[in-house]
């Protein structure tokens, strides 16, 4: 009976996305991306594919001119640990990362030809992780220095999903500046929050580095990271472990956590389920035979007819052709109102001035 | 007799039977082949370049019949070719600029940014819907905002880039081309090119790909080129072939060392170690053409497997060659790092100048007019040829086509063709194609003034700041050879030697990129919105506020209240005791 019970709590969800964005723009907040960045390795690490991680990246700092180390980008000072890597996909760079394609991504209103790879395409058994990382204020986060995204329309956002049933389980965390904000007009349920600041905090960066010139990655997410490396797959570590990540003494900033929309108890909810991509699996103990003939899969090319004179290549440049290439000429169109009026005033005037009797005279 | 007749019946039973159920895809399903080569080029500026090329040959037609089974061809762009009706595709993601003065004529250069040129098949209705699916397909593939493709960034040029695959007619309303300048290329678009390969990048030459290095350098171009081309020498079959290049250039001064020896190791921190298994060819060439005709300058070790000699870009090279596939490559050790080492030092004076090349720039001053200058450099002693300049300049740069001046050896130079096409605001770019004769020994000068454009508030981007950038301008000439070109053998030669179609051998094909240019263009302040408001409300409520008052506020008197009973009360009692009310 208690296995049972056990059960009922555990997560019914079968895959597992994660939308992680940096919404800053500019080389001094090189942070920003490293924070991102450092979630998406740990993502990946843990088990989720590329194909459900839409990473949105504001401004691109490893190839950025200012960068001493191109195709890098370090977390900690020293150089030791290159969160860019040499396997990164980023969905949406550069100026594509605004409020309303990261609405769309969420919502899944995005227009036809999207790709594949930018959309979001999860189903109510999905456990979505969101991430956010930038310069944030009380109720809104800033989006490359242009516009931004109040906590209002997040949580409407996050209404859209529920009624949608795009997830089963949501975990959003934000490191910004008074990033609790964002998370106080929630009101959909299945949603648990972590943020690194509260209320009239300011969220700080954690150490320079002297070669590169910036400072590489916040504090909040420094700690998270070094809690997240620690996690393997089959880790049993939970949420509580997760929230007492970072305490003020290290993180100068009160983190702070919101589990009241959340149906089950923070203490029974792995890690690993939102941060990795556990699957379940059936062991099967019956046998299958497959089918020695394999002619199904020749491809089926029709017989070829081969031309008759041989193809040849074009000239690259038939100087002869092009000069004796006359311009299409402008397909005739009538003429417009502004042309016909303007020449039924001209007649107008002139049989006004000189009468009727002339006309004969005209044509 | 009898014994002969009985073998030959019994071999023509075995041949007849044909191979069993289980191998029905062995004889006929070769019908795609990997090649793949590395071109090392030591730069006059001691600089080295390395082009790879990957080349995917399926002799099968991908337009006609339904393809289900895709072996090396990547199936991503297999089904993009036939479901878009693509005849031919050219993307290239570039950073950096391929310095023609000092390093010479590029094998195949692109312009800063993206480039995207298309030819659609003859079948296509709607080209301009076809165009805008394609490029949101590849912006997915690749990972590259090439989704910011659209009426105003794409041109129909009517004189360049004719196809370089077979082709049956030309009509330019099949081409669409477009650059986006702004384009950032890093690791994340180095990903998924190398994930189209057929062994990824591990194994063949493809591990040499890291990131880090690659980016590391003055110039780092990849290229995706997808086209028909002859299946044999009779060219009546067609086959599609595509050819993924990498070309990057490493700085002598960024990697640190004094000396400008060079090897594999020294540039990709990385050794071959050994060959793809599903290439059929696989080869490194090295440069070691001898400069002014006297001895060797460079030595390469370990001794290459060949020599190899072509005319390439019109004039005579020599190639040492590395066969991965020959087994005596990998006797000695496990490893094959190439290296290369200049027997006596160079100088300045050696550096020869390529037959063409060009610069741009933008003059003026201010921000409200500017002139965009090209200057086409000539250097060929005694030759004159002509050369197709194709400008596309975006619709918020006004040209003024009647200050269009081009001059060579202080006269004026008519060219042979011009098409024009007027920008429209937020819809097209302006075109501006010219034909012009290059005399010998010369420098063309052109200019055309430009004004610029207020945009609308929201139509800047996040930093208006950094400005705004002009694609790059392309040049497309056939320049006279040194040495004539003989005929050739596709299937034989080198790849570099055959992406460009050669029609005789007495001159060569060459597209050069002008530098892009950078525009300020007069840029708002941004917080002046909310400046306004705050200034205006606070007038408002100050000087209005205070008239209404004035004139709407009326003063009267009010009578004390009586109070509540609690203050009846006290009044009473005061009363009694004397003292006044409440």
């Amino acid at each position: 009976f208690q296995d049972q019970a056990e059960q009922f709590f555990r997560s019914g969800h079968t895959n597992n996305w994660a939308v992680l964005v940096c919404t800053s723009r500019f080389w001094f907040n090189y942070r920003h991306v490293a924070n991102t960045l450092s979630v998406y390795r740990s993502v990946k690490r843990l088990g989720i594919p590329d194909s459900h991680i839409v990473l949105m990246l504001a401004d691109d700092m490893a190839c950025n001119p200012r960068n001493p180390k191109p195709a890098t980008v370090f977390s900690h000072k020293n150089m030791e640990l290159n969160v860019y890597g040499d396997d990164v996909e980023v969905d949406y760079r550069s100026y594509e990362v605004t409020v309303e394609n990261f609405l769309r991504v969420l919502t899944g209103r995005i227009p036809p030809s999207t790709p594949r790879s930018k959309r979001l395409l999860s189903d109510d058994r999905s456990n979505i992780l969101i991430y956010m990382t930038g310069h944030g204020g009380n109720g809104f986060l800033k989006f490359q220095d242009s516009e931004e995204i109040t906590n209002v329309e997040l949580a409407d956002a996050f209404e859209q999903m529920w009624q949608k049933r795009r997830y089963n389980e949501l975990l959003f965390i934000i490191d910004t500046c008074q990033g609790a904000s964002m998370y106080e007009r929630f009101y959909s349920p299945n949603i648990m929050a972590l943020a690194s600041s509260q209320v009239g905090e300011d969220s700080l960066s954690h150490q320079p580095d002297l070669g590169i010139g910036v400072h590489l990655m916040d504090r909040y997410t420094f700690y998270v990271l070094e809690f997240l490396e620690e996690i393997h797959p089959a880790s049993q570590t939970n949420m509580n472990d997760l929230f007492q990540v970072c305490p003020k003494s290290l993180c100068v900033s009160t983190p702070g956590h919101r589990t009241d929309l959340f149906q089950r108890d923070p203490q029974k909810v792995l890690i690993t389920d939102f941060f990795g991509s556990v699957r379940k699996v059936e062991i099967t103990r019956e046998t299958l035979s497959l089918d020695r003939d394999v002619a199904g899969f020749e491809s089926k090319f029709p017989e070829e007819e081969l031309a008759t004179e041989p193809l040849k290549y074009a000239e690259q440049l038939p100087v002869a052709q092009i000069i004796h290439q006359k311009p299409k000429q402008k397909d005739w169109h009538p003429p417009g109102g502004f042309i016909l009026g303007l020449w039924a005033l001209i007649i107008m005037v002139f049989f006004k001035t000189y009468g009727i009797k002339h006309m004969k005279h005209v044509f | 007799g009898g014994m002969a007749a009985a073998l030959l019946l019994l071999l023509l039973l075995l041949v007849a039977a044909g191979p069993g159920p289980g191998r029905a895809d062995a004889g006929r399903e070769q019908r795609d082949a990997l090649r793949e080569e590395l071109l090392l080029s030591p730069l006059p500026t001691g600089d080295v370049a390395a082009t790879f090329q990957f080349r995917t040959r399926w002799d099968a037609d991908l337009q006609r019949g339904s393809v289900s089974h895709y072996r090396l061809f990547p199936k991503a762009l297999g089904r993009l070719v036939a479901a878009l009706g693509v005849r031919e595709l050219h993307l290239a993601l570039t950073q950096g600029f391929w310095r023609t003065r000092y390093w010479g004529q590029p094998p195949l250069q692109a312009p800063a940014g993206a480039e995207l040129w298309v030819w659609f098949q003859p079948t296509v209705t709607d080209v301009d819907k076809a165009w805008k699916e394609l490029s949101n397909i590849l912006s997915g593939i690749f990972c590259a905002s090439l989704n910011f493709i659209d009426s105003t960034n794409t041109v129909i040029p009517t004189a360049s880039f004719k196809p370089l695959g077979l082709a049956n007619g030309t009509d330019h309303h099949l081409l669409r081309y477009a650059v986006l300048p702004r384009e950032v290329v890093c690791t994340e678009n180095l990903t998924p090119w190398k994930k189209l390969l057929p062994c990824g990048s591990k194994a063949g030459l493809a591990v040499l790909l890291k990131a880090e290095r690659l980016f590391h350098s003055s110039y780092h171009s990849q290229a995706v080129h997808i086209r028909p081309v002859c299946r044999d020498a009779s060219c009546l079959a067609v086959s599609w072939e595509l050819r993924q290049t990498l070309t990057v250039v490493f700085d002598f001064f960024s990697s640190g060392q004094g000396k400008k020896d060079w090897s594999l190791f020294k540039m990709f921190s990385r050794t071959l170690t050994d060959t793809c298994p599903l290439a059929s060819q696989s080869k490194v060439y090295v440069d070691i053409s001898p400069k002014n005709k006297e001895k060797e300058l460079l030595e390469v070790s370990p001794p290459p497997t060949s020599l190899h000699e072509a005319v390439v870009q019109g004039d005579k090279k020599t190639y040492a060659v590395y066969d991965l596939l020959s087994p005596s490559l990998f006797n000695t050790s496990r490893s094959l790092n190439v290296q290369l080492k200049w027997q006596r030092p160079q100088d300045s004076s050696e550096m020869p100048i390529p037959t063409l090349h060009a610069q741009r720039y933008v003059g003026g001053y201010g921000l409200q007019t500017g002139e965009i200058c090209t200057l086409i450099y000539n250097t060929h002693p005694y030759r004159a040829f002509p050369v197709i300049l194709l400008e596309t300049v975006p619709w918020y740069l006004r040209l003024y086509v009647h200050t269009l001046t081009i001059i060579t050896k202080g006269k004026e130079n008519k060219p042979s063709y011009i098409h024009y096409q007027p920008a429209q605001d937020r819809r097209r770019p302006h075109l501006l194609e010219m034909l012009i004769q290059l005399p010998a020994n010369s420098v063309t000068k052109i200019t055309i003034q430009f004004e610029r454009a207020l945009l609308k508030w929201t139509e800047y981007p996040p930093d208006p700041n950094h400005g705004f950038y002009v694609g790059s301008s392309v040049l497309s000439a056939l320049v006279p050879s040194v040495t004539a070109m003989k005929d050739m053998d596709v299937e034989q030669s080198p790849l570099f030697t055959s992406l460009f179609p050669s029609s005789d051998g007495s001159s060569y094909f060459v597209r050069l990129y002008t530098e892009p240019l950078l525009v300020n263009l007069p840029t708002p302040d941004f917080s002046m919105p909310y400046n306004v408001i705050c200034l205006t409300c606070t007038v408002v409520a100050v000087c209005y506020g205070s008239f209404y008052n004035l004139l709407t506020r009326t003063f009267h008197v009010e009578e004390p209240s009586r109070g509540g009973l609690a203050k009846r009360l006290a009044n009473v009692i005061r009363k009694f005791r004397g003292v006044p009310p409440l």
